[in-house]
């Protein structure tokens, strides 16, 4: 063995690396890995919070263009451009301007919502199509000592974080962009209950951003805002109650399929009492069911891509 | 845990069959290796031969659709966490984290195992001075070369000082000069006793790195053993091939008397050429030539290869080999 150890000391000063010794010390005083679920976890969000760091600016204007823009021109223009400017005219909306309701009373909860939407598949769906296409980095985390199932937990964590604060943002805009006498009227009936809410609709739209990012053919991603992003926003009630739909009965049922109504009618009742809102038991469980069933269906999909 | 002591890695009739539209695709067809604590074994085939799938099953990544695997007496599939706490993975594509820094490439894994921030940043800094890294720490991983990358790839892959380091065709699209210098750092690993495992396409560094080689194609092992004992086993001779402008006649070689010259193994001919195996290659070239003008035919091509792995592979499979 006399040549194999004395021969990697030329070869190691050649290729331009250390010495041998180094290498020799590398793998004589390296750490001995005392991975736990917990300390891996806690590495991986890190990691999701320092990239987040680094792309601060564009993460910031992400979260802060769309709310920005609807409440200007909802609760900034249309009311400045006419007095005779009439929204929705016979609608609930309508009824709620008449009735002494602004409008972006409306939009508070509904921008939310939408606002989680948005941040949860912005957050989890791009990263991961990428991750999963071309050179396959997932790879990178996936041969971490953990099971990959707390991967695809970790992923749905990091972006309901990001969903979080990017519904929280909302907040500030809506309270000072708009016309004058044109603020919403926010009243918290119950901060726990609002927490909760907003911290089961960020888990919701998380775990179905991961179930997207996992079934989406990277070449069709236009098709998210055509077939998921558009529809789930505009009849999500949003930009209306629930309950305003009763004349359009087939609509206002079949809607009940989409997450959002519950998210926005949810952080109605909590945010904005003064308006007709869904009964809490009902956004409740659909909020919970949601999340159990995204999340579980987006854990599956994801370990199968991972793991062929 | 039957066949698994002693060994740093072990397969049983490990196999993997594709399930697809057109049907399934074995792309594993029951292999059976096992690699001693220290070894640097290698498992040389063309592409599409099934070694990054066997990569992949000792990895955790593949699911195995037959047969077992342990890595460091730990079965891939009952344990793969265990597993891949001691195992250090370089991919063969650039799986580094795009969004993260050369130095947070390393801390970030080494926190992924374990080690506290101080550790983590302190074998990282280790790892890129070794690495001829360190003036390129704060560089997006983005923006290294080919041969910087893949010398990241394997630094991080030793963050945790594993039992078993996988290389996945760690040279493949390396220029020439970064491919040397990349053997060299291997060569330094195995001689501080680092057991690794490297798949390649290429013949020359397999038999310029392993001590012992697997020979695979279409997804079964063929032979292995060190380089030597698979020249002397299978591929002693040397491999001459002659190529005709027109097809053959049946009783060219026979009229030759090709294989009753001595040292002659095998006789193939088909086609348009005719191919000795032989042990005293002497001479035999001449004959091939001057037996086809007495027949009429002229020589199109001619290659006479000694033994190598080459040869070996075209003893084991009656193919030559495509890169």
């Amino acid at each position: 063995m006399t040549t194999t150890t004395a021969a990697p000391a030329q070869v190691a000063e050649s290729a331009g690396v250390a010495s041998a010794a180094d290498v020799a010390a590398l793998i004589a005083d390296a750490p001995v890995p005392r991975p736990t679920l917990l300390r891996t976890f806690s590495a991986m969000m890190a990691r999701e919070f320092r990239v987040l760091r680094r792309n601060a600016v564009s993460t910031f204007t992400r979260a802060v263009m769309q709310p920005l823009l609807f409440v200007f021109v909802f609760a900034y223009v249309f009311p400045k451009i006419g007095g005779g400017f009439r929204l929705g005219g016979g609608t609930a909306a309508g009824a709620a301007v008449a009735g002494g309701v602004t409008f972006s009373t409306i939009l508070v909860p509904g921008l939310m919502a939408s606002m989680l939407l948005m941040q949860g598949i912005m957050a989890v769906t791009f990263p991961l199509v990428m991750e999963f296409s071309w050179q396959r980095t997932i790879e990178d985390r996936a041969l971490a000592p953990v099971p990959i199932r707390v991967l695809a937990i970790q992923k749905i964590t990091a972006g309901a974080v990001q969903a979080f604060v990017g519904a929280c943002i909302v907040f500030p805009i809506v309270l000072l962009v708009h016309a004058p006498g044109q603020g919403p009227h926010v009243h918290v009936t119950s901060w726990p209950l609002l927490i909760f809410i907003l911290a089961a609709a960020s888990l919701l739209t998380s775990a179905l951003g991961l179930l997207l990012g996992t079934v989406m053919d990277p070449r069709k991603m236009q098709m998210l805002f055509a077939v998921i992003l558009l529809p789930a926003t505009m009849l999500g009630c949003v930009y209306y109650p629930w309950a305003a739909l009763h004349d359009i009965r087939w609509l206002q049922l079949l809607i009940l399929i989409n997450p959002m109504v519950y998210m926005s009618e949810g952080l109605r009742a909590v945010l904005t009492p003064v308006l007709p809102h869904m009964p809490m038991w009902a956004v409740l469980l659909a909020l919970v069911g949601g999340t159990a069933v995204f999340g579980y269906l987006g854990t599956r999909t994801f370990t199968k891509r991972v793991l062929n | 845990m039957t066949g698994a002591s002693g060994y740093a890695l072990r397969t049983e009739d490990l196999r993997k069959t594709y399930k697809s539209s057109r049907g399934d695709v074995p792309a594993v067809r029951g292999i059976d290796l096992a690699v001693g604590s220290g070894e640097f074994f290698g498992l040389l085939g063309p592409n599409g031969a099934g070694k990054s799938t066997t990569i992949g099953m000792l990895t955790t990544l593949v699911l195995p659709t037959g047969g077992r695997a342990w890595v460091a007496g730990l079965d891939v599939v009952a344990d793969p966490v265990g597993v891949k706490r001691r195992i250090g993975v370089v991919t063969q594509n650039n799986t580094l984290d795009m969004q993260l820094t050369v130095a947070e490439n390393l801390e970030f894994r080494s926190r992924f195992f374990g080690l506290s921030l101080r550790e983590a940043s302190r074998r990282a800094a280790q790892l890129l001075e070794v690495f001829g890294l360190a003036d390129r720490r704060k560089a997006m991983s983005t923006d290294l070369s080919g041969g910087q990358a893949k010398r990241l790839l394997i630094a991080r892959a030793l963050v945790h000082r594993p039992d078993v380091l996988f290389l996945d065709e760690p040279t493949a699209g390396l220029d020439p000069q970064t491919r040397v210098n990349l053997w060299d750092i291997l060569r330094v690993l195995h001689a501080e006793g680092q057991t690794i495992l490297l798949t390649t396409h290429y013949m020359e560094e397999a038999e310029a790195l392993c001590e012992r080689i697997a020979v695979m194609d279409h997804g079964e092992v063929l032979a292995s053993g060190t380089v030597n004992e698979l020249k002397d086993g299978a591929g002693a001779e040397t491999v001459i091939t002659v190529r005709y402008e027109d097809a053959v006649p049946a009783d060219l070689t026979a009229r030759a008397g090709l294989a009753e010259r001595p040292g002659v193994r095998k006789v193939e001919a088909d086609g348009d050429y005719v191919r000795v195996f032989t042990r005293e290659p002497d001479g035999v070239l001449g004959e091939l030539v001057t037996a086809g003008s007495a027949a009429g035919l002229t020589v199109r091509d001619a290659t006479q290869l000694k033994p190598s792995l080459e040869t070996v592979f075209l003893t084991l499979t009656g193919r030559e080999y495509r890169e």
